[in-house]
Order: structure tokens, then C-alpha cells, then sequence
């Protein structure tokens, strides 16, 4: 470690957690329909939306029909991204001519961009032309995250409201969580992200000679604007195939630490939205507090993993450094850890380094981040309400061990609403563990992995656990760009998203129906350092418990028969 | 039903119109004014008016003359690029590792540095430590007949220390101010 490498540690976490409690009001404030210095600006927009669209911005919405306004707008997302991926080669700004994709990867990429997952199993440059990529996938990368941003204050507005039937007006909010919550913030990133070099065109590829004299294709296009929101909106679908790594999609030191940065900036701001929702920023503070000791957790250990040599080249004449193979040299280990972590943690997905070559306990760290529900911080709005069920559960848990009913900021939790947590439980083992075994067991769909021995298991493990946890990034050398896995990885999808969006939107509903008792001598404190250690235990022992087995037959298998 | 249908389709179709039509028209407009050079491609445009390349993107040299870029697991391929996706464990990593070794070692100059002998994630790697080009020089220097500290002083000059990030040095720009030497 070198003092760049404490630099970019340090500009990390700045720029994260001091905008967090400023960012954090602003979205309640927008979210809550109050004025901000934007009002002027993006007030006439915002109204003229519900005017063409037929939405009274004062009308509430039950959680049934909440989750319904939320389902048509997906479906229909899905289906307009899934048409023009088919009908690309009939559409227009189609500068080099690409056809329609096969159906099957069509398919996929439409629910995985629709999901927030931002699966590749394209590549941008080769397969898709500017207008897939912007009123397509750009388009699914704002909407996809502003759906996590409802969806997370339905649940705020739930657990702070008192007998309440309403939580809000899905439209309205997807439409304030787009324009105000994330197009000022790409803007800015996208212009910052040309000036350190990626392109924004709508030209053709550009044919030149190299140096040398052999011909070159130049790739270009609306890149910028594109990746400003798959960092900011935790989408991580790349304009370019190999994501952040490309020195198009992320060209300097500078463009890495601004696009890492974003990757949690949004999800760090929302845990103090909840302090105003619930009026506790306490609340806010315990469970960032959890977030970033689970973040330090995995970041360390990752850290030292991926700074040890391979021990294969120990006898060879080579530089003993840190590994290099699928890694950029402006980004050197530090940057690449960081990136790997951070991109886990939430539900980004992007890289900036082929996590396939990262050393096995490195890999491990950024599995287990998705193992876990993808809680620590965790996608726009999505982390939130994962981090929240953690929350109740926990609260559940200190309720049996003190035998009282659970309580959370005076709300009981009832059978009702512990029948919709445990339902939630279920999301990743059953889309990990039974589409990865089903997967697994199928000599077909098992030809797909590229690496021999157990990192070959890690490679498929890791694939169903990033379409389960709604991720996007992959061991890419795992072939999945087949109908088989095209087809299983949506459902994994489908089911890593509606799976957590319905219950919550349920219990949502269930809580706000409740009267708030007041909190008494007797009531579980969820603010101080023991709440803080009971959740962040809770969470590693029930991921940990459910996924141990498939890490040990995988990366720690690995990493043992290695010899570090 | 009209509650339902007619918001999801107006609403999918005017944020269609903001974030996929307005922003990126936005963008583009205001990043082809201000920085031009960047959003077209950072592209090396030569006496004749010819393109011959990107600043960002690397492009295969060959020969004693010039310093050699990182490999690339794609052979240099700009569409699609890629990597090798090798796990460190894969002995198909260490066997190639090694055997590049013996061919680029340099009697007396110690082990090779493994940035010449790994693949990069984009295969579009630009750049390479400068221990990495360090490690070339007296090569280049005896094949164009320029004293070693010539070469030295290019190398710092070309050498980029952002405070976020390692040292490295841009192996095309590099060789561009080798030939105008």
C-alpha cells in the first residue's frame, strides 16, 4: 500500500458519507413533495407528467394498489426494452448496422435491466446500437432505480405512519425519485466522466490505422450519459462489455474514484431519509453505523487476500507483487479491491477488473456481499429495505431472547408480519441454491464454466448468486450467453426482485395499519452499540448459515489448494 | 383498469423522452462544446488528417524500436474487447506466466515485472507501470542507438502520478514522443 492507495481510501469514504445526511434530507424533502432548490426548475416538468398521464398527485394509493401501479409500469418497462432489443436491426441510429438480439438474450437483458440487475450477457459495442442503449437500457437503468426508491419510502412511510391505509402514490413517487433523485446527479457525473475522457457521440465507429499499421475499429457513442446512471441508479450495465474497465468507460484514476463513489453515494444518503421518515436520525446512525462494519469487514479482508502473490510463480523469475492478470494498471490492486467490494456491497454489478481473477478469498468477499442480500448499503432503495428487514428480524430475535412481543419504533410485529420477513429469507436460498443446483446438475448447462477445479463451481455459484441478489457482475468467463442460462438467470432475476419488492410492499401496508405505542422503560433500544452487534451478527449468521457449504466447495476449496 | 394502464404507458413514455432522448441529448450538446477532443474519442489524428488511434485505447507494438504495451487477451480487438478470465488457480495461468518470463527476461536487470506478462481486463490496457517501461529501455535505447538517460528523461516526462492512483505511463503517447525525437 502506497499513500495514493490511502488517498483513494480516504476520497472514498469522504465522498460518500459527508454529502450522506444533506443528500438524505434533500430526498425526503422530495420525496415528501416539499420545496427545493430544484422546485423551480423540474416543478413544471414534474406536473406536467401527471397531467399528460392522468395521475392526481394527491391521491394515496393502498399497498395493494401501490404494488399494482408498480407491476404495470415494470411489465410494461419490460416489454418496450424487450422489443427494441428484438427490432434493433429495423430501428433507427443503428450506425453500424447491428441485428435484432437472439431471443433468449433478449429476454434476459430486458428483466435483468427491468430488475436493476444490469446482467451482461452482451456485449455493448458488438451487439447493441445507440438506441438500444439509450432509450433502452438507459431508460430501465433511471425507472429501475427510482422503483427501489418507492418502494423503499412506501416501507419508511409504513413503519412512521400511524393507523394509516395509504403509503403514498407509486407515479408520483417514481416520477420525483427520477427527476429530482437521479437526473441532476447524472448530469453532473456525466459531464465530469467526459472531461476525463469518455466519449459522447452519436457518431459512427471510427476505422484508423495504428502505428504500426494495422486497421482499428474505434468504438463510441452515447457513452457518458449512459454510465452516469449505471453507477448512480446501482444498475452497473456497461456501455462497453467489459464495463468500468474499459479505459473508454473509465479512463483515469480520477473518472474511477468519482464512479466508485457513486455506486453508494445514493443508498448512504436514503439510510438518513428513513432518520426524517421516522423522525430518528439515531435510527439512521445505528444502522449506518452496521453498514460500513460489514463494508470494513469485507474491505479488509479482501485487501490483504488480494495483495498476496500466487504462490504457483513463487520459483519464477517474475516480479512477486500482487496479482495483475484481469486487472488495469491505472487502478492497481487498492483501486480494483475497492471497486470489487463496493460494487458487491450495493447491487451495482459494474467492475473495474475481472473479479474471475481475483485471488479466491478476495472473490469470496465480494459472493458473500451478495449472499447477504446485498444489504450493506446496497442498491438505490433496495439496500434500504433489505438492510430493514435485517432490522426486524433482529428486533424479532432480541424480542424471543427477552420474551416480549417485538417491537420496532413502537410498531409490534405480529405473526403477519413475521410470515412476510421469513418469506423474504427464502428469496436467496432458493434462487442461488435451487436454480444453481438445477443449474449444476445438468451436464449441458455445467459445460459453461472456463476455469477447472473448484474456482469452475465459484464461477456458476457466482453467476446465480449476482442474478439472485440482482447484481450483474460475473466470473465472466462462465459462458452464459446460452437459452438455458439466458432463461434460468431471469428467473433468478424475477425472483431476486418481486421476491423482496411484494413482501415488503406488504408489510409496508401491514405496519402502517398499526397504532405506534409509545416506547417505554421496557421497549429493546434499536439505536445503541448492542443493537448495532446483534444486527450485524444477525446478518452474517443467517447468510452465513445458509450459503457456508457452497463457499467451502468453492473459493475456500480454491484458496486452500493453492498453497498461499 | 384506466387508472392503471394509462398512467404506466404515459408515464414509461415521457421518462423515455426525459432520461432517453432529453439527457443524453443534453449531454452529448454540452460535452461537444466543452470538451470536444475527450467526447469524440480522444483520437490521434496524424499530418495527413488520418486516425491513427486512440489515446485511451492500446494498440499493439512490435520490434526492439518501440516499447511494448501489456499483452492483451483479445490480440488487441476493440469490438468486441476482452479478458482472459483465468482464476489464479487455473494452471493454464502460471504455465503462460512463466513461459513469457524466460522469453522477455533481461540478463541482469532481475525477475520481469508481471505487468509484461498479464493480460489486462479491458485488453485495451493503455498503460504500464513505469518499472514496466524501465525494464524495456535499454532495449529501445540500443535499437535506436539513444543514449539510455535520453529515453529516461521521455519516461518521466510521460509518467502520470495521480494522488488516487498508481504511477503509470501511457505506452502509445510514449512511443509518439519516441519518434519525434
Amino acid at each position: 500500500m502506497h499513500g495514493y492507495d490511502y488517498g483513494l481510501i480516504l476520497a472514498f469514504f469522504a465522498l460518500v458519507l459527508i454529502p450522506a445526511p444533506f443528500l438524505g434530507r434533500f430526498y425526503y424533502r422530495v420525496m415528501e413533495g416539499q420545496h427545493t432548490w430544484l422546485s423551480p426548475i423540474l416543478g413544471p416538468v414534474e406536473r406536467g407528467c401527471y397531467r399528460l398521464a392522468g395521475v392526481d398527485s394527491a391521491v394515496e394509493q393502498s399497498w395493494q394498489k401501490y404494488t399494482l401501479a408498480l407491476l404495470a409500469f415494470n411489465l410494461a418497462g419490460f416489454v418496450l426494452l424487450f422489443a427494441i432489443l428484438l427490432l434493433q436491426g429495423y430501428l433507427p441510429l443503428n450506425t453500424e448496422q447491428l441485428p435484432g438480439l437472439e431471443w433468449t438474450q433478449a429476454f434476459n437483458t430486458a428483466v435483468s435491466f427491468m430488475t436493476n440487475t444490469n446482467w451482461q450477457s452482451y456485449s455493448g459495442e458488438a451487439s447493441l446500437s445507440y438506441l438500444s442503449q439509450m432509450v433502452g437500457l438507459t431508460v430501465q437503468n433511471f425507472v429501475s432505480a427510482a422503483t427501489g426508491l418507492a418502494v423503499l419510502v412506501a416501507l419508511c412511510r409504513g413503519i412512521g405512519r400511524k393507523s394509516a391505509t395509504t403509503l403514498g402514490n407509486f407515479w408520483v413517487d417514481m416520477t420525483r425519485a427520477t427527476l429530482y433523485g437521479l437526473l441532476p446527479l447524472c448530469l453532473l457525473l456525466a459531464l465530469f466522466l467526459v472531461w476525463q475522457g469518455v466519449p459522447q457521440t452519436f457518431a459512427h465507429y471510427v476505422h484508423g490505422v495504428t502505428m504500426q499499421g494495422v486497421d482499428q475499429v474505434i468504438p463510441l457513442g452515447p457513452a457518458a450519459s449512459q454510465i452516469a446512471i449505471k453507477q448512480l441508479g446501482t444498475n452497473g450495465g456497461g456501455f462497453f462489455g467489459v464495463n468500468s474497465a474499459h479505459p473508454f468507460e473509465n479512463p483515469t484514476a480520477w473518472s474511477n474514484l468519482f464512479e466508485v463513489a457513486s455506486i453508494i453515494l445514493i443508498p448512504a444518503a436514503l439510510v438518513f431519509t428513513f432518520g426524517h421518515y421516522v423522525k430518528d436520525l439515531r435510527q439512521s446512525r445505528a444502522i449506518i453505523a452496521c453498514m460500513l462494519a460489514l463494508f470494513l469487514i469485507g474491505g479488509a479482508t479482501s485487501l490483504w487476500a488480494e495483495y498476496q502473490p500466487n504462490p504457483a510463480l513463487d520459483n519464477a523469475s517474475v516480479e512477486q507483487t500482487a496479482p495483475l492478470e484481469g486487472k488495469e494498471t491505472r487502478f492497481g490492486t487498492t483501486a480494483t479491491v475497492l471497486w470489487s467490494v463496493t460494487t458487491t456491497a450495493a447491487s451495482n454489478g459494474s467492475v473495474n477488473a475481472m473479479h474471475d481473477s481475483l485471488n479466491p478469498l478476495s472473490g469470496m468477499v465480494s459472493l458473500v456481499n451478495m449472499m447477504v442480500g446485498e444489504v450493506i448499503f446496497g442498491g438505490v432503495g433496495a439496500g434500504l429495505y433489505g438492510m430493514l428487514l435485517n432490522v426486524l428480524i433482529a428486533v424479532f430475535l432480541a424480542g424471543l431472547m427477552i420474551g416480549r412481543t417485538p417491537e420496532y419504533l413502537g410498531k409490534k410485529l405480529g405473526a403477519r408480519e413475521v410470515q412476510l420477513l421469513v418469506a423474504t429469507l427464502l428469496v436467496m436460498p432458493v434462487s442461488v441454491l435451487v436454480l444453481g443446483a438445477v443449474a449444476a446438475s445438468l451436464p449441458g448447462p455445467a459445460a459453461a464454466v472456463s476455469n477447472p477445479g473448484a474456482h469452475g463451481f465459484s464461477q456458476l455459484l457466482y453467476a446465480y448468486t449476482s442474478a439472485g441478489a440482482n447484481n450483474g457482475s460475473a466470473f465472466a468467463g462462465f459462458g452464459a450467453n446460452t437459452p438455458f442460462h439466458n432463461l434460468m438467470l431471469s428467473l433468478g432475476m424475477l425472483i431476486g426482485r418481486f421476491g423482496y419488492i411484494l413482501p415488503v410492499l406488504a408489510l409496508a401496508g401491514s405496519l402502517a395499519l398499526k397504532k405506534t405505542a409509545p416506547i417505554g422503560q421496557n421497549s429493546f433500544p434499536t439505536h445503541g452499540p448492542l443493537f448495532v452487534t446483534l444486527l450485524t451478527v444477525t446478518i452474517l449468521l443467517v447468510g452465513g448459515l445458509t450459503f457456508l457449504p457452497t463457499l467451502a466447495l468453492g473459493p475456500i476449496a480454491e484458496h486452500l489448494s493453492m498453497g498461499f | 383498469m384506466s387508472t392503471l394502464i394509462r398512467p404506466a404507458l404515459s408515464l414509461l413514455l415521457l421518462m423515455t423522452l426525459i432520461t432517453g432522448v432529453a439527457y443524453p441529448l443534453v449531454v452529448t450538446s454540452v460535452a461537444q462544446v466543452a470538451f470536444p477532443a475527450q467526447a469524440n474519442g480522444s483520437l490521434i489524428v496524424d499530418a495527413a488528417g488520418k486516425v491513427r488511434g486512440s489515446t485511451l485505447i492500446a494498440q499493439d507494438f512490435t520490434g526492439d524500436a518501440w516499447f511494448h504495451p501489456r499483452p492483451s487477451a483479445g490480440a488487441f480487438a476493440t469490438v468486441a474487447s476482452g479478458a482472459s478470465n483465468l482464476s489464479p488457480s487455473n494452471p493454464a495461468l502460471a504455465t503462460r506466466v512463466i513461459d513469457d518470463a524466460g522469453k522477455l527476461q533481461v540478463p541482469g536487470q532481475g525477475p520481469v515485472p508481471l505487468a509484461l506478462l498479464t493480460t489486462s481486463a479491458s485488453g485495451l490496457d493503455p498503460h504500464l507501470p513505469p518499472a514496466a517501461i524501465a525494464y524495456q529501455l535499454a532495449r529501445v535505447a540500443a535499437a535506436r542507438n539513444l543514449p539510455a538517460s535520453t529515453l529516461q528523461a521521455l519516461l518521466d516526462a510521460n509518467t502520470e502520478r495521480p494522488l488516487v492512483g498508481p504511477p503509470v505511463v501511457n505506452v502509445l503517447a510514449l512511443n509518439l514522443a519516441l519518434e519525434k525525437l
